[in-house]
């Protein structure tokens, strides 16, 4: 019996170890991912290009009206905005990249303009606070509940309900567990 | 005369609630009751008064009495009676007013229902919620007065913003400030049972079915204000990050963290301290939220200094807060039980696994949510973090916390063996990743949404199982399916309530994952005649016409035939309107909706519009129905679970049953 119990602690440790690193590896792949699913993608250089709209509606989506408040370019119905578009679509004929606009924007009115805020700087620290965040939440969280599970002697003295079987009627197991409250 | 009447209303009853506060004081310390009903009757009367003063504002609305401020900014000679009563709230000081009034009713209701059974919690009750109302009621009296007159008269008013014209948005604040305001009572509750010193789960019990009734407008008025944005703001999506609707997200999240964790409390008399703190953080939330809706606090630092409300709700809360964590820290020991967890796979431990990854959202959503602000104050330029970041930063938080509630339910309390749960995750697990495979196989390669739809799948096969489960038990005693499915219903409405709900969430989890990774759109100029195509869709410009709408709007309406896999299917009318003393443009989508997608046609008023030409944007959101069903499907849930059940006869027939047991 006692064999047992030892089986489920450590198996529960390596569950709570595997979800850390679970979620760390989840953060990556989130973060990590689209960046490199970016890479490579528009190189055109030399001639003006014909740009669609749709082109220009990308980019102008995760671009924020400087004046306007939290309104994507490519929703903001003033004219200064459609000013701004217009802008996109020309710097895309003339071959720039999604990066130069971006940077256009960020150098002319600061990097609020930016849906994603630029990996560097003071700006940094939305990037850091979740990466770091999480995981020492992670590790705080393990510590705590791990503080918080009984010795195993104190397991059955506990409280003056006793711990159920593993109930077979599943039934009586909700009944009984509904009328604790 | 009738702005008088409003104003002296509302200061009546600031006085009303000040009197309260004291009375309840007075009559707790030299234990008198007389001063204690006193106190509560304070309280009721500013129910009264404050629907007089409501009433007065609006029959100032509706009189088209433009020497008020107020009326002068959110009313005009023509805009439609209905509108002049929803213009209530529709500007920052009416809405802080109706406010009021709604804290009034639940204060009312509250206060008329606890009377006889929380005796011993109604004394510092009253005391915590007369405080909550002074500040309200004196920023409503002094700051932010609803019949402030203006200098001079002018003829007419601005009339309401026309993007609170929608019915959507004509119902979604008030939802809202249900949600909010419902919250107030289980805090007040809370703070009276730590200064009275008792510590069981009286005030939770108490408070239990005001926590879900908050919690359920909350949601219902998330839900609404994403469906209002949809249908009205054009711009394809339905929740955008924004500080406002972050607001509203904060305490729906800590209030969810606090639903659940409540139970462990109920059930094993631990976490008392924890269930505390997230109330108060829940209360907190609810009036820091309202002071981001109303003051733009976040897109700009400066107008929380140009603003007197700025620095007073910040007050306010720094001294409910710290107010709250005074009883707390004082009454630790009674709130530490001593009760240990006995394993980590335990019902109890799944809760606290909820309450870590809602936490984390949480905080993360805060941080996010006020970046801005603290970019100005730290380096002098503002910040902003825009919706890519919540998704990639939450994502991942969102998709466990999904996993999770399929596993949850399995758990037991005390302890479930590690074997056990293994079992009862194994098929299902399997099951869901043979769906994935399908997926796959039909030619999805986004590896965040396969991830997001496995555990979708798992959870929504699980928790498809306890109902099944559940029904077969039943069943083993004789009764037929439906009943055995009805009666598994009606005995458990707490517990299988609370499954609904999770069936709603993973319904939304689909169509949120379908939107955000496979939404396709794209935008074209259109001459009568010319086609453009997304997806298995096809769309033809038939003609453009332009004509007055009622009020002042001038409608340009675009007649669109669209084709499904060359089919014709129906005829779509986007549109476009503005409002021509204002000059304010509205777009108004037209949506063919079916159950895998809809196709969502935006009239795009900045390029021009000729008789016989138009650009549109285009979008085709796979699986956003879902979002809407399972918003129905939670909304049923939350129903089910807080529906007030026959206590007393429940009781009865429990005590008769104990009694024949006696008696073998």
């Amino acid at each position: 019996m006692t064999s047992g119990r030892f089986y489920v602690s450590r198996f529960t440790h390596h569950v709570l170890r595997f979800m850390l690193y679970a979620l760390i590896g989840l953060l990556f792949f989130m973060v990590a991912l689209p960046a490199i699913a970016q890479d490579g993608s528009e190189n055109n250089g030399g001639l003006k290009k014909v740009v669609t709209d749709d082109e220009v509606n990308k980019i102008a989506r995760v671009v924020y009206c400087p004046v306007c408040e939290s309104t994507p370019l490519d929703v903001c119905q003033t004219q200064a905005c459609a000013d701004w578009r217009q802008i996109i679509r020309e710097m895309l004929e003339e071959g720039k990249t999604e990066q130069d606009v971006f940077d256009y924007f960020s150098n002319l009115y600061g990097p609020k303009v930016l849906a994603e805020p630029p990996r560097e700087g003071f700006s940094l620290l939305v990037w850091i606070v979740p990466l770091v965040l999480i995981p020492v939440g992670v590790v705080f969280f393990s510590r705590y509940m791990r503080n918080l599970r009984a010795d195993e002697a104190e397991v059955v003295t506990d409280t003056a309900v006793p711990p159920p079987t593993p109930a077979n009627d599943y039934l009586s197991q909700i009944e009984k567990e509904l009328e604790g409250k | 005369m009738i702005v008088d009447i409003g104003y002296i209303s509302l200061l009546l009853a600031f006085l009303a609630a000040i009197y309260s506060a004291v009375a309840a004081w007075y009559g707790k310390s030299k234990n008198e009751e007389r001063w204690i009903e006193s106190a509560r009757n304070a309280t009721i009367a500013t129910l009264p008064l404050l629907l007089v003063s409501s009433a007065m504002l609006i029959a100032s609305i509706l009189r088209n009495d433009f020497s008020v401020e107020y009326v002068w900014r959110v009313s005009s000679i023509e805009m439609p009676t209905y509108l002049k009563y929803t213009a209530l709230w529709g500007g920052q000081a009416g809405s802080l007013l109706f406010w009021n009034l709604v804290l009034a009713v639940f204060t009312a209701v509250a206060m008329a229902n606890k009377w006889r059974s929380q005796k011993d919690l109604i004394p510092n009750a009253l005391i915590v919620i007369s405080l909550t109302q002074i500040f309200f009621l004196g920023i409503s009296a002094f700051v932010e007065n609803p019949f402030a007159r203006m200098e001079m008269v002018p003829a007419n008013g601005n009339g309401l913003n026309p993007l609170l014209r929608h019915p959507g948005m004509i119902i979604h604040p008030p939802m809202l400030y249900l949600g909010y305001i419902g919250f107030i009572i289980p805090y007040t509750f809370a703070m009276a049972a730590l200064m009275a010193g008792k510590l069981d789960d009286g005030w939770i019990k108490a408070t239990r079915r005001w926590t879900l009734t908050a919690w359920l407008f909350l949601s219902l008025g998330l839900i609404l204000g994403g469906r209002w944005a949809y249908d009205v703001l054009g711009w394809g999506g339905y929740w955008g990050w924004d500080p406002v609707e972050n607001a509203s997200l904060m305490p729906w999240l800590s209030g969810t963290a606090f639903l659940h964790s409540v139970m462990i409390q109920e059930k094993r008399q631990m976490f008392k301290w924890w269930n505390m703190v997230l109330i108060v953080i829940t209360y907190s939330l609810v009036v820091w939220g309202t002071f981001i809706v109303r003051s733009g606090v976040i897109s700009s630092v400066h107008s929380f200094a140009r603003s007197a409300i700025g620095p007073l709700f910040f007050g306010f809360v720094v001294i409910m807060l710290l107010f709250s964590a005074y009883w707390i820290t004082k009454r630790r020991d009674q709130l530490a039980t001593g009760n240990k967890l006995n394993s980590l796979l335990s019902r109890e431990a799944a809760f606290l696994y909820n309450n870590f990854l809602i936490i984390t959202i949480l905080v993360i959503v805060f941080f996010f949510t006020h970046y801005p602000m603290i970019s100005e104050l730290f380096i002098g330029e503002q910040g902003f973090v825009g919706p890519p970041v919540y998704e990639k930063a939450l994502a991942p938080l969102f998709t466990l916390l999904v996993i999770l509630m399929g596993i949850a339910p399995l758990t037991m309390w005390y302890r479930s063996s590690a074997k056990r749960l293994g079992i009862a995750m194994r098929w299902p697990a399997l099951a869901a990743l043979i769906i994935t495979i399908g997926l796959f196989a039909l030619g999805i390669r986004h590896w965040g949404a396969l991830l997001g739809l496995w555990a979708t799948a798992f959870a929504a096969i699980l928790t498809l199982l306890e109902f099944w489960k559940g029904t077969r038990a039943r069943m083993k005693k004789g009764e037929p399916v439906w009943t055995a499915f009805s009666r598994l219903m009606a005995r458990n409405r707490r517990r299988y309530g609370g499954y609904w709900i999770h069936m709603g969430v993973l319904m939304m989890a689909l169509g949120i994952i379908g939107i955000e990774s496979f939404q396709q759109e794209t935008q074209l100029r259109l001459e009568t005649g010319e086609r453009l195509t997304l997806g298995r869709y096809e769309m033809e410009l038939k003609g453009m016409e332009r004509y007055p709408g009622p009020d002042d709007l001038l409608i340009t309406e675009a007649t669109i035939n669209v084709y499904e896999n060359g089919k014709f299917v129906r005829t779509l009318l986007p549109r476009t309107e503005l409002y021509t003393r204002t000059g304010q443009p509205m777009t108004i989508p037209s949506i063919r909706s079916t159950i895998a997608d809809d196709f969502y046609v935006i009239l795009v008023n900045w390029e021009p519009t000729t008789a016989t030409a138009a650009t549109f944007r285009v979008f085709l959101n796979p699986l956003v129905n879902w979002v809407w069903a399972g918003g129905f499907v939670f909304i049923l849930g939350t129903l089910i679970a807080a529906w007030p059940d026959k206590k007393k006869e429940t009781v009865a027939s429990r005590a008769a049953q104990a009694a024949l047991g006696a008696a073998d």
